[in-house]
């Protein structure tokens, strides 16, 4: 294989659109959540377990969790296209980032609705 | 004044090292209207084996374009008064070295040019000008004072860890000085190429381009720009 600088993957805006978006929710879903424990300053298991037991807050938080996977996907893919340079490695590395996040969601999914 | 400069003369040199030298200008003297280029031409009196590059002295051609106090800017607009002794002086980062304050700026052109940095118009030429009205030529203020001095590009880590395929910040900024320009007929293709993880998709706002433009262009904001043709066009 001849060894030549190739760009033109025609892709990343998508990207770079989901980053500023995810950025947005999880910082609103943040500012809900610090709110509410500001509100409500008397904290225990139980008032724990209520809040997370509401459809919707359990919606959100998951809503939160896969932004919060998309955007760690975004950004660790834009680290380890900057540092690592071999192709196969880097590909290997994508793969794994991919499939700990896939685990992760299933992981959230069991805790928000296992409670 | 004390300054400490990069030296490395790949003839004879292994490796780089740092020079000291003395002018006998005081720091008061020096707040006089001096610049950091009278003071390395007054060095290089001393020592002419000290190379580096300058032309214009005025801060319009972007030759003597440098790295002053770990600071990438121009030796002819840097007045000496502003800058803190002993004055360390190196070659642009993320380039290699020639000699002394010399790098090669290949990589640099290269991007540039990879833009197609010129207007791209398919129309018989009128018999005139091509025109625009004065709204539509305001959008090229900032755009077009670009000198292509290397600065704001040499001060882009994205730059440094891919110089050969990110665009870099002053060839963007070229880039969106001709799709900001009605007369160009290029926008989409352009667009299209630019499309890409690594040549446009680098820039991670950093903003190190904004910090340091010796001529106070937007680097960021025309990268910014970009971004938002490319939302308006997909969506």
């Amino acid at each position: 294989m001849v060894n030549r600088v190739v760009t033109g993957a025609h892709y990343g805006l998508r990207d770079w659109l989901i980053q500023r978006i995810t950025a947005v929710l999880m910082a609103v879903y943040c500012v809900v959540l610090a709110g509410y424990l500001v509100m409500q300053p008397y904290q225990d298991y139980d008032v724990w377990i209520a809040l997370f037991s509401s459809l919707i807050v359990r919606t959100f938080s998951l809503l939160f969790l896969l932004s919060l996977f998309f955007h760690a996907w975004i950004g660790v893919r834009d680290i380890v296209m900057d540092y690592v340079k071999p192709a196969g490695v880097r590909l290997v590395i994508h793969v794994l980032v991919i499939l700990a996040l896939l685990l992760y969601t299933i992981w959230s999914v069991q805790i928000l609705w296992g409670m | 004044m004390k300054f400490r400069i990069y030296r490395y003369n790949p003839d004879k040199d292994t490796v780089p090292y740092m020079q000291d030298y003395e002018l006998d200008i005081r720091h008061e003297d020096s707040s006089q209207g001096k610049m950091l280029l009278d003071a390395l031409l007054l060095i290089k009196q001393q020592d002419d084996s000290l190379s580096l590059r300058k032309s214009c002295r005025e801060g319009v051609c972007g030759s003597d374009a440098m790295n002053i106090n770990g600071r990438n800017g121009l030796a002819c607009i840097t007045p000496l008064h502003t800058l803190k002794e002993p004055v360390e002086l190196r070659p642009l980062p993320g380039l290699p070295v020639i000699r002394d304050l010399i790098v090669d700026m290949t990589q640099f052109f290269k991007q540039y040019h990879s833009v197609k940095p010129y207007l791209i118009n398919n129309d018989t030429p009128p018999e005139t000008e091509r025109l625009q009205s004065p709204e539509q030529r305001a959008h090229l203020n900032g755009l077009y004072e670009c000198i292509l001095c290397g600065c704001c590009t040499t001060a882009c880590p994205s730059f440094w860890w891919n110089p050969d395929k990110f665009v870099g910040p002053a060839g963007l900024l070229q880039a969106y000085r001709f799709i900001a320009d009605t007369r160009d007929q290029a926008t989409s293709e352009r667009l299209d190429d630019l499309e890409d993880p690594y040549r446009l998709f680098r820039c991670h706002t950093i903003m190190n381009c904004v910090d340091v433009c010796p001529k106070e262009l937007n680097p960021t904001e025309a990268i910014g720009n970009i971004k938002d043709m490319m939302v308006k066009r997909m969506v």
